[in-house]
């Protein structure tokens, strides 16, 4: 009897501190997501040239990799998540500038925003209800990860349109895949850290957000 | 070619070449999915597809 009182009282600590990692992780999402709008809105005041984004995703991935695993378990990783996202926000300021200078660009930056917004939402709604473990697709979504970039970097020698077109669709369904991936982590224990749940997200909000920009931008311009 | 061109492709090769351990270690780990559990990926990964259809209507 008293073994089942303490697996009760083990499983219910156990779903508290899944839902603390759930509930910090989309709070502190939420807040860099807003965070890199403002950088963004400010890279495109300062009419930054073409180059930013460039070097913000480079400096981003760099200190996402290397700098933030060290500190994710203390105070400063949050400002570093901020610094991170900032930077990438920052990067955004060009390419939207870009965008909005097409006939149709408002209508695709609008799109492409919401359209991100719908796929994330959905997409973490239905494995936060349906509580599947998606571990299973960690090696599958890796591999066609590296794949698609091997793809990226013979396509920046190529530079064939349809090739491009097509390395953004598959990369909106691998960074759904990983939405699936990362949200089942949080759920079933496997990611306890928030930090870098919500650096894990972000970057799948930000490629989809790319992507579907790309894929709108050249499919809106057609005429 | 110009030089951001260049400097994008080492940057996409050195991502390659970091992340290729820990896609070995993914591999060598994940669990085998049975085909209810492909089933519960393919079906949201379709609504995407069918949704990302749209907004390129919207357009």
């Amino acid at each position: 009897m008293n073994q089942n009182f303490s697996s009760v009282a083990q499983s219910s600590s156990s779903v508290l501190a899944t839902n603390k990692v759930l509930r910090n992780t989309y709070m502190l999402l939420s807040l860099t997501l807003l965070f890199s709008g403002l950088t963004a809105a400010l890279s495109m005041a300062l009419k930054m040239p073409p180059m930013t984004y460039l070097i913000s995703v480079i400096g981003g991935m760099v200190i996402a990799m290397f700098v933030l695993p060290r500190f994710a378990n203390s105070s400063a990783g949050i400002g570093i998540v901020f610094l991170i996202t900032g930077l990438l926000g920052f990067g955004l300021g060009p390419v939207l500038t870009m965008y909005a200078s097409l006939p149709n660009g408002g209508n695709i930056i609008t799109l492409s925003l919401g359209g991100t917004g719908v796929i994330f939402m959905g997409l973490s709604a239905y494995a936060l209800a349906t509580k599947k473990d998606f571990s299973f697709l960690g090696g599958f979504l890796m591999v066609g990860f590296l794949l698609v970039l091997l793809a990226a970097v013979a396509n920046i020698f190529l530079q064939i349109p349809a090739m491009s077109l097509m390395i953004s669709a598959v990369v909106i369904m691998i960074m759904s895949g990983f939405i699936l991936y990362d949200t089942s982590r949080i759920i079933h224990g496997g990611e306890t850290n928030y930090v870098l749940a919500t650096i894990g997200l972000y970057m799948t909000i930000f490629n989809i957000f790319i992507s579907l920009l790309q894929i709108l931008g050249i499919m809106g311009n057609d005429d | 070619m110009d030089w951001m061109q260049i400097v994008s492709a080492l940057a996409l090769v050195a991502f390659i070449v970091i992340l290729l351990p820990s896609a070995r270690y993914m591999i060598k780990n994940s669990p085998k999915g049975t085909s209810s559990d492909w089933m519960s990926f393919v079906i949201p990964i379709f609504a995407v597809i069918v949704f990302i259809a749209l907004l390129i209507k919207l357009v």
